[in-house]
């Protein structure tokens, strides 16, 4: 068995080394002894199915069919990965809950257990096993995993929306680093577009990005669409403080945010039009890898979400738990597959293998070098620690993601930033909305 | 012959109904249907009806519902947003359809004429019909780009605008880009299925009428127009239907935004019932169109019965 430290992998250096430090017959070795010792032993005959989401970065694909590879290998469990656009999961893994044939395991967006709890098989010894031998869960992944006392779900990784910011421009505007409290932010909006380099947030129907900010912002004031039992309370002051803010920011933000999809603050920042947004590593990326936006990368940084008047983070990040069905024949494989996944020789290097897109759940995989190696993807290592779940205070499950799926806040912020509606108007439409997901 | 052949077995045993059925005239016409419409049953009715039924029901994407009644519908009505697709629908269909038969029927008159190249500029007329509408809407989304629009840059350089027009994030822009996108991809339909009638139409109605001194204009609205009028009734009906179930340009383009101001029903029904799993109320949305298509439906088809549409003026 092949011993794999922080030390190896900070030698091998770039990701692509790191995760080539544990291929071909080492991993297999890793991955043989591996089965001999863990506490689950795949069923006699097993074969697994399992849909997910599909990737951003090839990479991360690359790196996951690695290790998929040695688990058939080593076990002699051959697993099928197909993969769907992540909000077509959903849908998908509903419908085979509902009907009781499909995928034996599925691998989706947030609250995709809760949709349906007791078809889940309950993982809690493999969580339990996990947590206690890589230094335990995050806070927010335990309330995604967890349904009552058991285990339902795996929570794999985050991936991190943070502030997306130029340094020189904010510099030029009086702001040596991304202003921390949410009035200083405004004032950095206001500076920033003053000097004729505006930022913006998605206000369209952008899932991601769009989600992400409006609900930093509500929470960040101290709204909250359901109080922890779920009752509609979005009609308060501090909802109405909310708009307020979000409406003098979008006073500051480049004009056609009203238009914004996912894609559209990518663009826009590698093409240098705007100097701050929310996303995930995704441009930095980009700009790292393509000569010609070398400038931009070295010119740009990242930071967390400024703290509102709550006075504590208030960000929402987006989690990918995997779980298995209990209609499947091989129970015992699909544990043994998920707790595979997340062992530190296989997780390491193929968390390493995203370059930041995605974000460990599990505290030791804070030392992983990712983190470290380039100081401007610090930040994103702790989106999972920072992450408030969708529906706030209110459970995750089902009502949550209706209301994230159907931009019910999403749509309240834009009504009353472009002046369709007024506060009362606008909090109202939401109002409703919550009421009927949420009776 | 095949009565003589029920007789000759009548003989020997007693005559069902079911035998009478197989060979009866009647009947057989019967049989014969029977396969067509066991298909239009699966594929066409059977769907309907399940989406009617739905509406009627709170069922969630992967579950069964239970029977609500009209809730989902009072539901909608009280719903501002619904309002907003009804309204963004109608007018997206009726500014969308009369521009698309005002540019296809001159483009038809066009085509009609000797032109060189006729066959070649007849096909290019079609490409925007060709192109996938995903790439089309694709290709428009940049062109209406807040930041990128070549049109922006364009006025731009000419020193006409000093700062981008936000064709997709103000909520009229947006209204009158979609439809504007819309209206190109559906001229060539109405243009060359016109240009297909406008071949029908006789030559020597025309030569009797020049000969009898009409004018351009007369021969247009005295031979051409009347001849025209029942493809015009199939095409406008069609090209009604497709606008009013738009989905694609729309779901690319502006996904309903910027602040809804561009959902039609139809993209307003799939954000409800497949993005947030409410499939009953989605069904609602859905089944809220068919009063509408059933309308224009029926505007041509009583049109068509008409024989003062099809042989001109005063024949009814």
């Amino acid at each position: 068995m092949s011993y794999f430290t922080r030390r190896t992998l900070i030698k091998g250096g770039t990701a692509a080394a790191a995760a080539g430090a544990l291929t071909g017959p080492a991993l297999l070795d890793w991955a043989k002894a591996w089965a001999q010792n863990a506490p689950w032993k795949p069923e006699k005959g097993a074969k697994l199915s399992m849909l997910r989401w599909k990737y951003f970065v090839q990479s991360e694909d690359d790196a996951f069919v690695k290790l998929i590879a040695a688990f058939s290998k080593a076990t002699g469990v051959p697993v099928d990965i197909s993969r769907e656009s992540y909000e077509d999961v959903q849908p998908k893994a509903s419908v085979a809950a509902n009907t009781g044939t499909g995928p034996d395991m599925f691998w989706g967006l947030y609250s995709l257990p809760h949709l349906f709890p007791q078809k889940c098989v309950d993982v809690t010894d493999v969580a339990d096993y996990l947590g206690k031998k890589y230094g335990g869960w995050v806070e927010s992944a335990v309330t995604y995993g967890k349904s009552g006392n058991k285990w339902i779900a795996i929570p794999v990784c985050y991936s991190g929306n943070m502030i997306n910011y130029r340094i020189e421009a904010s510099k030029k505007a009086g702001f040596s680093k991304f202003p921390d409290k949410s009035d200083a932010f405004l004032e950095y909006a206001k500076a920033m577009k003053k000097n004729n380099t505006p930022g913006g947030f998605a206000l369209g129907h952008a899932s991601g990005d769009g989600n992400g900010w409006v609900h930093w912002c509500l929470w960040s004031q101290g709204g909250n669409a359901v109080d922890k039992n779920d009752k509609v309370i979005i009609n308060s002051p501090e909802t109405a403080k909310a708009l307020e803010y979000a409406k003098a920011l979008y006073a500051e933000m480049i004009p056609g945010v009203a238009s914004w999809n996912d894609a559209s603050n990518n663009k826009a920042f590698l093409a240098g039009e705007i100097n701050w947004t929310d996303n995930g590593i995704s441009i930095y990326v980009a700009a790292k890898k393509d000569p010609s936006k070398k400038q931009i990368a070295e010119d740009m940084d990242h930071a967390y979400w400024p703290i509102g008047p709550v006075g504590k983070p208030t960000e929402l990040h987006l989690m990918y738990p995997v779980l298995a069905m209990t209609y499947t024949k091989y129970p015992q494989a699909c544990k043994a597959l998920m707790a595979f996944m997340l062992e530190a020789d296989n997780f390491n290097p193929w968390i390493e293998s995203a370059q930041g897109y995605l974000t460990h759940c599990l505290n030791a995989y804070d030392k992983n070098p990712i983190w470290t190696a380039d100081p401007k993807n610090t930040v994103f290592g702790q989106a999972a620690k920072r992450s408030l779940t969708a529906g706030g205070l209110g459970s995750v499950g089902e009502k949550a993601a209706t209301a994230i799926a159907d931009f019910v806040i999403l749509d309240m912020f834009a009504n009353y930033c472009t002046g369709r509606e007024d506060v009362k108007g606008s909090i109202a439409i939401a109002e409703r909305q919550l009421k009927r997901i949420y009776r | 012959m095949a009565e003589l052949a029920i007789n000759d077995r009548g003989l020997s045993r007693q005559v069902t109904a079911w035998d009478r059925l197989k060979v009866d005239r009647n009947w057989l016409s019967f049989w014969f249907m029977l396969p067509a419409a066991a298909f239009l049953i699966l594929f066409l009715a059977y769907p309907l009806g399940l989406g009617v039924w739905l509406s009627f029901t709170d069922a969630r994407l992967g579950r069964d519902g239970i029977f609500v009644g009209l809730e989902n519908y009072e539901f909608l009505w009280d719903d501002s947003t619904f309002w907003l697709s009804v309204f963004n629908t109608l007018l997206y269909t009726t500014v969308a359809s009369t521009i698309k038969f005002a540019i296809g029927l001159y483009l038809a008159l066009l085509l009609n004429e000797n032109l060189p190249f006729k066959a070649i500029i007849r096909a290019v007329v079609l490409i925007p019909f060709i192109v996938p509408t995903v790439l089309s809407a694709i290709a428009f989304w940049w062109l209406f780009d807040p930041q990128f629009s070549i049109i922006s840059w364009s006025l731009k350089k000419m020193h006409l605008i000093s700062s981008n027009i936000d064709f997709l994030g103000d909520v009229w822009n947006a209204r009158w880009s979609v439809i504007f996108a819309n209206i190109w991809r559906g001229v060539p339909f109405v243009a060359i299925t016109l240009l297909a009638g406008l071949q029908t139409v006789s030559p020597s109605l025309y030569e009797a009428a020049t000969i009898d001194g009409a004018t351009n204009w007369q021969r247009f609205r005295y031979i051409t127009y009347p001849l025209l009028t029942p493809i015009i009734a199939v095409v406008m009906t069609f090209s009604v239907l497709f606008t009013f179930t738009d989905f694609q340009l729309i779901w690319v383009m502006t996904r309903g935004g910027p602040v809804n101001a561009t959902h039609l029903m139809a993209t307003f029904s799939y954000q409800r019932a497949i993005m947030s799993g409410y499939l009953g109320e989605g069904a609602a949305i859905s089944t809220a169109m068919i009063p509408f298509l059933l309308a224009a439906i029926l505007v041509s088809w009583f049109g068509l019965q008409r024989r003062k549409w099809q042989q001109g003026e005063s024949n009814d």
